[in-house]
């Protein structure tokens, strides 16, 4: 999808700049902008160091740990297809936290893992289960406590506060993950209606 | 929205006071895991390198060429009616589909309109707010072999739906 929209911008665009006859700004443009990117990812470097830096020390310290046994009674409730202990809980919980961190790169295999254990609770069938379409629902909502690169790009802007965008994506990012979990069960008891029928 | 700035302003600064007295606690060789940490955040920025080179060449052409006027124009009186600036509109399009077009699409947001302007604000905690439902999906049903998604992709995008729709009234709202 994401290969025929970049496509699909390129061409429009030069097809605009020889109707426009805007060639001279689009030649500009390119080698313009590809420097940018460049230079805008190096000035990513150091709050992204800083950033996981700082979260190794969570990790190593337990601290990640700490708080998904702290959010454990909350996520129970979401998956009640889960038994209480089972190594899938686990997953999902490190996997939720490692978001909320911004831990990308963290949470991709504790996400892949926790699929694992979905499917194998579910017999493993190849079919989404309700607990994996829960789990989606949350991950794709995504709660985000410190959004790093923002942040970082913010920054490298010359913005006057960086980081004021904090408390509002919490607030929209909380509101979203509320609805998420909304959705998700409508769309549950609709499927189950359908079934009994 | 006092209590929200203030948040903003010491959420970060009492996390990382929080995290290090902690690993103190705990004997953590804070310092060897914050490095062990950090190297992979030169990863990280090194790695994304050619999909923002990608994103924003594209978007420039797109944009140098009069095609991004033209078609914001377009949309234009439809959205402002309903209070979305024209300008975020392409970032809430790609936002599901590729995080990292979404983070070109954004810094070129900000780069134009300025990074304290209301649309940089905009952009910047709706890339923030949202996640990319494609990409998780694709990766997380594709590692355990799931073939039916089921609901799974209506429940992904509707999610991205409100967040996209909470960022808007929540910035509108705030700034």
């Amino acid at each position: 999808m994401v290969n025929y929209i970049w496509v699909g911008m390129t061409i429009i665009g030069l097809i605009f700049a020889a109707v426009n006859g805007k060639m001279k700004e689009v030649n500009e443009a390119i080698f313009h902008s590809a420097n940018e990117a460049v230079t805008l990812c190096i000035g990513l470097i150091s709050i992204l160091v800083f950033w996981l830096g700082i979260m190794k020390i969570a990790q190593d310290s337990g601290l990640l740990e700490k708080m998904s046994s702290f959010f454990r009674p909350l996520v129970q409730r979401l998956f009640p297809e889960v038994p209480p202990g089972h190594p899938a809980m686990g997953y999902i919980l490190s996997n939720m936290i490692a978001n909320m961190f911004g831990l990308g790169n963290a949470a991709t295999p504790l996400g892949i893992k926790a699929m694992e254990q979905l499917k194998e609770l579910n017999g493993g069938k190849p079919v989404a289960s309700r607990s994996m379409i829960t789990f989606l629902a949350i991950n794709t909502s995504s709660l985000t406590l410190i959004p790093t690169t923002v942040i970082a790009i913010r920054m490298n802007y010359g913005s006057a506060s960086p980081t004021e965008i904090v408390g509002p994506t919490l607030f929209a990012t909380f509101i979203s993950a509320i609805f998420a979990i909304f959705i998700d069960r409508y769309f549950y008891y609709r499927r189950s209606r359908k079934e009994v029928k | 929205m006092q209590w929200l700035s203030l948040l903003s302003l010491w959420m970060i600064p009492v996390l990382i006071a929080f995290i290090l007295l902690y690993s103190i606690w705990k004997r953590v060789p804070s310092y060897e895991s914050f490095v062990e940490g950090g190297k992979e955040g030169i990863k990280i920025a090194f790695s994304i390198i050619p999909y923002l080179v990608g994103m924003l060449v594209a978007i420039t052409v797109f944009r140098a060429s009069g095609a991004m006027d033209f078609f914001v124009n377009l949309t234009k009186p439809l959205l402002s009616a309903i209070g979305v600036p024209a300008e975020v509109v392409p970032l809430a399009l790609i936002r599901p589909i590729s995080g990292n077009a979404a983070l070109g699409m954004m810094s070129d947001i900000i780069s134009t309109h300025g990074a304290d302007s209301y649309v940089g604000r905009l952009a910047s905690v709706l890339q923030g707010s949202t996640d990319t439902t494609f990409y998780v999906l694709t990766v997380y049903f594709g590692a355990v072999g799931i073939k039916k998604m089921g609901d799974a992709l209506k429940v992904g995008l509707l999610a991205d739906l409100v967040g996209i729709a909470a960022a808007i009234i929540v910035v509108a709202w705030i700034f």
